[in-house]
């Protein structure tokens, strides 16, 4: 069968779940040969096993720490040239899309991002995206070359399906090019205990509404009622009352939970552009003509200090 | 000697208007209006503030786009940009990702830099690849996604505020820059800079001034095939109640009948 490639994304060996679910993908399309590079690459080898991949190719160098893309796009470039494969596979973070890009134009290929879903087809795999603000849904398939996908998180289901998982070294020379921009200082984020923005099953989120730095510890209660991770407006993030990080929208995060509740946010196209394909919907929010109430399977008509608190004091008590 | 700086700018149809696909699968232009993509005003916004900390620089602003994309440069100019440059062919209709690079390298490569700034991702296709697929056309480096930008002496330094961590970078000109929307507030035209624009350059390039082919770009060169276009079936109408003191309850119920709770 075909080999398919996943890049994969881990932090010091752990590999992050946007990765796992392109793993369930590949196997529709071939067998998953992963690709882990870096601080801890091998360590990766477990997880990646568990969940169907064949082989893993690790490649560890300071490279990859000390300078931006392109390290990854040529260690990519030479797991091309060793497997042959029929796709590779990218999970969609911005440096994830910059490194497809780059190895797609190399391959002589062409490149499709933002996946939601991916099929096998007569003419290769197919890809699914939600467009215009996900107000549209395109398939598309790459015509020429080895087809280069880029793969949204929560676009499938993590399932385990234990295979080798082989470690083997794969051999990497570094272009001109790769030590061209250099990352000369690194602050990593804080950890909030809370889940990952675009991996939580449940996202609940502040806007305008919300009124103040100081009273996003109700939306944050909430969240931590829920087990869910917290999300912002660009209105609230612009007035300084939540990280730029946990912005939802064309700007920031685009998320597909289960769940996703937005209190005192309007619903503008930036901000539905990510989060309308979340699967169910809930709003508060005191205007009743607010656009957010179109995409809801539930809302309530109400200032959200009063409901919002209710609305935990009721969960916590179920959950007691 | 002054820097040239060329930005990358992108007429969008408008994200508040009824965009949809034409019977071709390429994005229906004519139905909708259009205008210079907001992220690309921060990309004018930074160059016009670097101009301002040099010592003289040359802002060249480029689109690739059909007639009326000639909006997006006259938006630019206005904004105090210095002379433009569209590239127009009926060839080019359906241009993908890896041929819009294409053109807009040589475009660039024609007009002569020594930084390339673009915004983070375009309004319409929102792929956010262009400026790293320009750096490895143009075989420099690439600055990409920077919230806080400078140039200085030859060299570009930034900010990239990531997922996991905050990156400070740099690298040596001639590079690719691309900033995000938190770089700073893009400035309005004036009345002054407006009228200024009336008279600025606007140099008109088509395929062979650039030396491509029709068949390298265009829906026939096209490294992607759209085989399908839906519109999202509407959501159907969700329960909606007003808050009369039981609001919070009742959303938790919903929630339980939900299995969340
Ligand atoms: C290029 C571009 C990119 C953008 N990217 C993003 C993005 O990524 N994400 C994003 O969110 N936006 C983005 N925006 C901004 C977007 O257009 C909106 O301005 C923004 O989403 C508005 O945020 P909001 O809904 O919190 O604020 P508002 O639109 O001001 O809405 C506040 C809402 O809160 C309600 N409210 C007020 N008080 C209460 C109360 N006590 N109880 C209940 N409800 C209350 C009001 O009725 C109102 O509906 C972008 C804009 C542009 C131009
Ligand atoms: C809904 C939709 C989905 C698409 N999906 C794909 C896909 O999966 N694969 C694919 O190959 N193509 C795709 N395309 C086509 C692709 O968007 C265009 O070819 C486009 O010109 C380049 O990508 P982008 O608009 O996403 O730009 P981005 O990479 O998001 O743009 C980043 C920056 O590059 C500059 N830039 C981009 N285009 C131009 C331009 N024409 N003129 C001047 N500057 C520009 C701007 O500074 C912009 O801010 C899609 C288009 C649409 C509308």
């Amino acid at each position: 069968m075909a080999e398919v490639l996943v890049y994969v994304d881990h932090v010091d060996g752990a590999v992050r779940k946007p990765t796992l679910e392109l793993l369930t993908l590949a196997r529709r399309i071939g067998e998953p040969v992963a690709v882990a590079l870096g601080n801890g690459a091998g360590d990766t080898a477990a997880a990646l096993a568990e969940h169907g991949a064949v082989k893993v190719l690790t490649h560890e160098a300071s490279e990859y720490a000390d300078y931006l893309v392109v390290p990854k796009v040529d260690a990519l470039q030479a797991a091309v040239e060793a497997v042959s494969p029929a796709a590779v596979l990218v999970p969609s973070s911005a440096e994830g899309k910059e490194i497809a890009a780059r190895l797609a134009l190399r391959l002589g290929s062409g490149i499709i991002t933002d996946a939601v879903d991916l099929e096998a087809g007569d003419e290769g795999p197919v890809a699914t995206q939600s467009v215009f603000a996900a107000s549209f849904t395109t398939k598309s398939r790459i015509s020429k070359g080895t087809p280069v996908i880029t793969v949204k998180p929560n676009s499938a289901a993590v399932e385990a399906a234990p295979a080798a998982g082989a470690v083997e070294a794969l051999s990497v020379s570094f272009s001109a090019q790769a030590t061209g921009t250099k990352v000369t200082g690194r602050t990593p984020r804080e950890s909030t205990g809370r889940p990952e923005l675009t991996e939580a099953a449940i996202v609940v989120s502040g806007g305008r509404g919300v009124n103040g730095a100081e009273n996003f510890g109700l939306i944050e209660a909430l969240a931590d009622s829920l087990g869910a991770a917290v999300g912002a407006s660009r209105a609230a993030v612009d007035a300084g009352w939540y990280p730029h990080t946990n912005q939802v929208g064309q700007t920031g995060k685009s998320v597909s939970p289960q769940l996703y509740i937005a209190s005192g946010i309007s619903g503008a196209i930036q901000h539905r552009a990510g989060m309308q394909t979340s699967k169910t919907i809930v709003a508060i929010n005191k205007d009743a003509e607010a656009p957010i109430f179109d995409l809801v399977d539930y809302g309530v008509v109400g200032d959200l200090f009063d409901v919002v608190p209710q609305l935990t004091d009721e969960i916590r008590a179920a959950h007691a | 000697m002054s820097l040239r700086i060329v930005v990358t700018v992108k007429y969008v149809p408008d994200a508040t208007g009824d965009r949809h696909f034409a019977d071709d699968l390429t994005v229906d232009r004519d139905d909708v209006d259009g205008l210079l993509s907001e992220l690309d005003e921060y990309a004018v916004e930074q160059a016009l503030r670097m101009a301002e900390e040099l010592d003289g620089a040359e802002i060249t602003v480029v689109t690739v786009g059909p007639e009326n994309a000639k909006d997006a440069l006259r938006k630019a100019l206005s904004m105090g940009a210095d002379k433009a440059i569209h590239v127009e062919d009926d060839d080019i209709h359906g241009t993908d990702a890896i041929g819009t690079s294409l053109i807009l390298a040589k475009a660039i490569e024609k007009a002569g830099y020594d930084l390339v700034v673009s915004g983070m991702a375009s309004t319409d296709g929102t792929m956010g690849v262009v400026p790293a697929l320009l750096a490895e056309r143009l075989g420099v480096p690439q600055v990409t996604l920077l919230s806080e930008v400078s140039v200085e002496d030859g060299t570009v330094k930034g900010r990239r505020d990531g997922d996991a961590a905050s990156e400070n970078l740099e690298a040596s000109l001639p590079a690719v820059v691309s900033v995000t929307d938190q770089s700073g507030e893009a400035r309005y035209p004036s009345f002054k800079g407006i009228m200024a624009a009336k008279k600025k350059p606007v140099q008109s390039w088509d395929l062979s001034d650039l030396d491509i082919e029709a068949e390298e770009v265009g829906l026939e060169g096209s490294y992607t095939t759209v085989e399908n276009a839906a519109e999202r079936p509407a959501r159907t109408a969700g329960t909606i109640v007003k808050d009369e003191g039981e609001g919070g309850k009742q959303l938790a119920e919903f929630l339980a009948g939900q299995k969340f709770i």
